[in-house]
């Protein structure tokens, strides 16, 4: 196991920011901490990396117990969400300080300083200091300077939570592929589901303070564990005892057998998908289902129109998927 | 972690921000603020210092280079040297300590210590000096009687006048670096350990060099301030002409004493020296960089 954390509580004051959470990161593997703000979920990271101390429980870093040492003798890299870059040093002291304290020859710091910096894709721009360079670039360095001194473990805190939304995408693909060569066992924490969902392999969902459920991307989004797993992960409309995703929502003549009567109340085209806001003549009640383009131009839907939703694939709330996580 | 050659494409459309240009109002407006700033400036600042310098050199070189070569001033210019020599270290040393324990500790009293910082400022010197002479009088003080029979002359002597000095000093250092500290937050030097460094490794590395503005700054005006403190050193050294004289001292004696050359030379003296400073701090200031964070 890469990481284990174990029975770990901490309290803020009267605030309480982990209660008893345990988790597993497997080694290589690259893991999300996923949950909204205030859930916990940075605390943990902070405490796996000895930048906060646990008021009770342990932490094992490959096996080892890391609970009592000190940051920089846990072999983490860390990455922050606004960079943390050294301002005063150049791109290349930047990436090379971990080696520099390690007293690495000069030589040897340079050599794997430029391997690390083709690796992030920042060659050439080793004499610049951190204010030249973009966003993207700095998390970059930052990332390049978190792994040069070869951690057993890399943790990055929202690391593109302070991107704009195009560098923010380009960054998760290249972040995910980049952990294909590297194969550090990485936790990153998010509060996008998105963005959880896009690059890692495993995701612990955290809530107020507790583990929700620990899956594949898809297991969570087909087998959420709990109410909120089921409304964090993924879109969901909910329905008087049970919920249905957008897109099993199903557009179809109200004639047919299993199809209801419903108003189509508004069109949302976003491009790559259309946002189909409905109303259901039974009961008044909203809905939304989502279409990709080519459907929408089939059915040719206009607001106002009357047409039928088939709603057999939506679930009961108290399914056995939902009992398993709540009974925690 | 051993193969890093890489052909991951490099993700575009994140490029480095610009210079901001600053908003701009009127050009009259421009003008008009421009020419009550400067205006100002000539008034208060530039017209006396000139002055002063015309009527040092009003009478030629030669009362000038005498004023500047008696025994008198020659003393109140190693007193003063000696006055700066001290407390700009011990302050900027301790200053940069107790901003750090002020920004990165949590403890109780902790306002207490914000205040203390302050205080100096608020105090008026003359207040200080008496402080000093209550504690370390030779006669009736509450230790100076005991250091008399040491040997140890305070007041009427160079250490009473370092102590003032070194108190009426005390806040600029600290007072400048601690929004530069709170600014900096410490993501910096979380990095840094976690990269293995030591705290002390890490507070040359990185805090000092990212607070070193702050600290230059601080020193300017400590050493102003050494430079020019007046009415606390007068109280506790006596003003004896060349045994417990500084420049500042000095100027007035000389002026009391019917000799305007030697007090309007010691005068560009002492701002020559503080313009000096000033030089020599722009030049351990940072090459333009850049601050974005």
């Amino acid at each position: 196991m890469g990481i284990v954390v174990r029975n770990v509580g901490k309290r803020f004051g009267a605030y309480t920011a982990l209660e008893d959470v345990s988790i597993e990161v497997p080694d290589g593997s690259l893991t999300a901490l996923l949950g909204p703000s205030g859930s916990g979920k940075s605390t943990l990271l902070r405490i796996v990396a000895g930048l906060e101390t646990p008021d009770r429980g342990s932490v094992l870093i490959e096996g080892r117990d890391a609970t009592n040492l000190p940051p920089q003798e846990r072999g983490v890299g860390f990455v922050f969400q606004h960079y943390a870059a050294f301002k005063h040093m150049t791109v290349r002291d930047n990436v090379g300080f971990g080696l520099r304290i390690r007293k690495a020859p000069k030589a040897q710091v340079r050599t794997r300083v430029d391997e690390l910096l083709g690796l992030v894709q920042l060659d050439g721009l080793a004499e610049r200091y951190p204010s030249q360079l973009s966003g993207g670039q700095r998390q970059r360095m930052a990332l390049a300077r978190a792994l040069a001194v070869e951690p057993r473990v890399l943790l990055l805190d929202e690391p593109f939570g302070a991107l704009d939304a195009r560098v923010r995408e380009e960054l998760r693909d290249w972040l995910r592929r980049l952990h294909e060569q590297v194969h550090v066992t990485t936790v990153l924490v998010t509060h996008d589901q998105e963005e959880a969902m896009e690059v890692s392999s495993r995701i612990v969902v955290m809530n107020h303070a507790r583990v929700e459920q620990v899956g594949a991307p898809a297991d969570l989004y087909e087998r959420p564990a709990s109410d909120f797993v089921m409304g964090f992960v993924g879109k969901v409309n909910r329905l008087p005892g049970a919920y249905i995703r957008p897109h099993e929502v199903r557009i179809c003549d109200p004639r047919e057998p299993g199809c209801e009567a419903a108003e189509v109340e508004r069109l949302l085209a976003l491009g790559f998908e259309t946002r189909v806001e409905l109303r259901r003549r039974r009961d008044g009640q909203r809905l939304w289902a989502q279409l990709a383009p080519d459907e929408l131009a089939r059915l040719g839907l206009e607001p106002g129109q009357e047409v039928g939703i088939d709603l057999a694939r939506a679930r009961r709330i108290g399914d056995e998927a939902l009992l398993a996580g709540t009974a925690a | 972690m051993s193969a890093l050659t890489s052909t991951l494409p490099v993700p575009a459309g994140d490029v480095p921000v610009g210079k901001k240009r600053p908003i701009e109002g009127s050009r009259g407006a421009r003008l008009g603020l421009r020419a009550v700033a400067l205006a100002y400036l000539a008034l208060l600042v530039l017209g006396p210092v000139v002055l002063m310098t015309l009527s040092t050199f009003a009478e030629g070189i030669a009362p000038v280079v005498e004023a500047l070569t008696t025994p008198a001033f020659t003393h109140a210019l190693w007193l003063t040297f000696l006055m700066v020599a001290v407390a700009v270290p011990l302050n900027t040393v301790f200053g940069v300590a107790c901003a750090l324990v002020v920004v990165r500790h949590e403890f109780r009293g902790k306002g207490l210590v914000d205040a203390l910082l302050t205080l100096p400022l608020g105090v008026s010197p003359v207040v200080v000096g008496l402080a000093l002479i209550i504690l370390y009088s030779p006669l009736g003080g509450w230790f100076g009687p005991w250091l008399r029979e040491q040997g140890i002359m305070v007041i009427f002597a160079p250490p009473g006048m370092i102590l003032a000095t070194v108190f009426v000093s005390l806040p600029f250092v600290a007072r400048e670096v601690i929004p530069v500290l709170r600014e900096i937050g410490t993501d910096q030097e979380q990095a840094a350990r976690i990269l293995g460094a030591s705290g002390w490794q890490t507070f040359w590395l990185v805090t000092l060099p990212a607070i070193r503005v702050g600290v230059a700054y601080g020193v300017v005006l400590t050493t102003a301030r050494a430079l020019g403190e007046y009415g606390a050193v007068a109280i506790v050294s006596g003003k004896l002409a060349g045994r417990t004289e500084t420049l500042t001292l000095h100027v007035e004696e000389r002026w009391l004493g019917f000799d305007p050359v030697a007090a309007y030379a010691t005068s560009v003296v002492l701002a020559l020296m503080a313009v000096l400073v000033l030089v020599l701090m722009r030049r351990l200031e940072p090459k333009e960089i850049g601050d974005s964070g």
